[in-house]
């Protein structure tokens, strides 16, 4: 792996090498955040609870999007409706089927992943915008087809229909508090075949995809296939997120956050975290969604000091602007994103006192 | 297909693809001097016609505070536009350049929100229905057709209107780029940034002047549309069927922005004339449907140049 590490930090053996976890903070690290989030439903209050929540199923969705546009630099403004196929065919497979939700999570997984691939298929021809605007079609077609394809299963024009509530036995996740922990399950299953993915014959291939198409494919890597490759899991990833939140939400429909704006969102959390890095989905989405509230806070606390007809417009407004302006600031001044400048605070206080 | 419906859907699409057109050809300025996609437009489409909305004087709990009639109002909408256009290029863009093309892209999707949310803050969430326009909505011609559905087409008087303030846009804005000397620099630039510098032309202000008019297109455009539904924040979705349009038509020829847009209202109306119930209401992503075929048989569009890749 070509992580940037300083002189005198070299591996002993080829199990060191290969290695994700190097050094004893970071196990302490891993083994305490995951602590404190399998813990928070004890210590958390509802809105810690909810929001961990939110913050789960949403970094599956970015780690996707991770891999197609951060590794193999194709452009997808349509996530949010890879989630939404994920999230329909979960809940179909529990209601009408009668499996269990963690048997439906993968089966979401694939149909999300089949979709995908259709919309990918563009990229045999296409790259840059053109791209992007073959996946913009994929994000206003797949909604509405939803709305008015086979109205008896997918709830017709009103476009909702009740996803059940998970259960193993008799024990219901019924509440965030419990749901929390199916979250964090899948979330370390996904972070974990991320993090292997790019390091893999695989994720070499996206990578050399990325960084210049036309000597990848001298190098022998079958550009159709991997691109298409990447399109399959980056809606793989969307799938399980768009079930989660569907089981989470407990139904699932077009007006539940799966439009274009989501997909803007997300491709904007992965830019803040920083593109092509195994950190980045998880601070970007993060600061995204902790933005996101204070922004609430702010528009609701401008809407106590304001005039009553202002109220609505400053509930609502606050939060695309918020999210504008952040994603314009990180273009402009740090568009290698929250993981770039982690790295450098880690250089700079690995050498301190002595700044050279 | 209920062929009696037909020539009224040509006739209603023709009409609305030329709006699509002229906002296409916003997008395509800018592409091609400067190589950005804009995909803000749909979002300055609304800015403008929210912005002459306002200056109209039409304020929906009553307290006037302009009181244009529409001319001026639409004069001094394109006047916000023309600088919001060069702010725009001068704070978002310009240190994005020689940056790669997700960046620039993510960079108009931001400043889309951005847009979207000042724009609620400044003129409120509500649809605006009472739009000024110069004739009634309902106001029609009504031609006898023998084929036509009861014998008769019925075209909207406002959407002739539109039509006719579409075509001459395009005129001006062709004839703009082709015999002025602002024009000639931009398709100076369009050809080769070095280039144009060194016998020179001053590149960023050619960027500057290609976003000023890219925004004025957009209030044109803005303004057409709001005058036959009124001025509402969903304007910014139902323009994005420009998208469509511009890759179908190519994306660095004008002329194949108007064929484009005229395909894509074609291809809207006439789908919703089917039989079929379930075709019928696929008139919304019917530009969609197009787009993917486009990107499929012939990724260049109609009218576009293929590209060859040089390493």
């Amino acid at each position: 792996m070509a992580v940037m590490r300083p002189a005198g930090d070299y591996d002993r053996s080829y199990q060191e090498d290969k290695s994700y976890i190097r050094k004893p903070w970071q196990w302490v690290v891993l083994i305490a955040s995951i602590g404190v989030v399998a813990t928070c439903p004890y210590w958390g209050t509802p809105y810690i609870i909810t929001t961990v929540n939110r913050i789960g199923y949403t970094i599956i969705a970015v780690q996707g999007l991770n891999i197609l546009t951060g590794y193999t630099g194709q452009i997808s403004l349509g996530q949010a409706a890879f989630m939404l196929v994920g999230g329909y065919v979960s809940t179909l497979v529990v209601t009408h089927l009668g499996l269990s939700m963690f048997l439906a999570l993968p089966i979401a997984a694939v149909g999300a992943g089949i979709v995908g691939l259709i919309f990918g298929l563009p990229s045999l021809r296409v790259k840059g915008f053109y791209l992007a605007m073959a996946t913009l079609a994929a994000q206003f077609i797949i909604p509405w087809l939803t709305k008015h394809a086979f109205p008896e299963f997918l709830g017709g024009t009103e476009g909702r229909i009740a996803t059940p509530v998970p259960q193993i036995g008799s024990f219901l996740f019924n509440e965030p508090a419990r749901f929390i922990y199916i979250t964090l399950g899948v979330l370390i299953v996904t972070t974990f075949i991320a993090a292997n993915i790019t390091r893999t014959r695989l994720g070499r291939a996206f990578i050399a995809i990325r960084d210049n198409d036309l000597a990848a494919e001298l190098l022998g890597v079958n550009l159709f296939g991997y691109k298409l490759r990447a399109f399959f899991i980056a809606a793989m990833y969307a799938g399980l997120a768009g079930a989660l939140k569907a089981h989470y939400q407990r139904a699932i429909g077009t007006e539940f956050g799966y439009s274009l704006t989501e997909s803007i969102v997300l491709l904007g959390m992965l830019v803040v975290g920083g593109l092509g890095t195994n950190i980045g989905p998880f601070l970007g989405t993060t600061f995204i969604i902790v933005m996101q509230d204070v922004s609430n806070v702010v528009g609701s606390s401008f809407a106590g000091i304001m005039p009553p007809e202002m109220t609505a417009r400053l509930l609502t407004s606050f939060r695309p602007i918020f999210f504008g302006l952040i994603l314009m600031f990180f273009l402009i001044f740090e568009p290698r994103g929250l993981a770039h400048r982690w790295q450098l605070f880690k250089a700079a206080w690995r050498l301190r006192p002595f700044s050279h | 297909m209920n062929w009696v419906l037909v020539p009224q859907a040509i006739i209603t699409g023709v009409l609305n693809g030329s709006v699509i057109g002229l906002i296409a050809l916003g997008v395509i300025l800018i592409y091609k001097s400067s190589e950005i996609f804009n995909f803000s437009q749909g979002h300055l489409v609304m800015l403008g016609a929210f912005v002459t909305w306002w200056f109209a004087g039409a304020n929906e709990d009553g307290n006037e505070i302009l009181n244009f009639p529409l001319g001026l109002a639409v004069l001094a909408a394109f006047l916000v536009a023309l600088l919001i256009g060069f702010l725009i290029e001068r704070i978002a863009l310009r240190p994005m350049s020689g940056q790669p093309l997700l960046s620039i892209i993510l960079m108009t999707l931001g400043l889309a929100q951005l847009i979207e949310g000042l724009v609620s803050i400044f003129f409120g969430i509500q649809p605006k229905s009472n739009f000024p326009a110069p004739i009634a909505r309902t106001e029609s011609f009504k031609i006898p057709f023998a084929f036509a559905f009861q014998g008769n087409i019925f075209i909207k008087k406002l959407l002739v209107i539109a039509f006719l303030v579409a075509v001459f846009g395009m005129i001006v804005i062709t004839i703009f780029v082709k015999f002025s000397r602002v024009g000639l620099s931009m398709r100076a630039t369009a050809e080769d940034h070095e280039l144009a510098r060194s016998i020179g032309i001053n590149v960023p202000r050619v960027f500057g002047i290609s976003w000023a008019i890219a925004g004025i297109v957009a209030t044109a455009g803005g303004v057409l549309l709001a005058m036959l539904t009124g001025a509402s924040l969903s304007l910014s979705t139902v323009v994005l069927v420009a998208f469509p349009a511009i890759l179908l038509g190519g994306l660095e020829s004008l002329p194949g922005a108007i064929v484009g847009g005229i395909a894509v209202g074609l291809a809207q109306e006439l789908v919703s004339t089917a039989k079929l119930i379930q075709i019928r209401n696929s008139s919304e992503i019917a530009p969609y449907v197009l787009l993917l075929i486009v990107l499929l048989i012939r990724p260049e569009g109609l009218f576009g140049q293929k590209r060859i890749e040089r390493i």
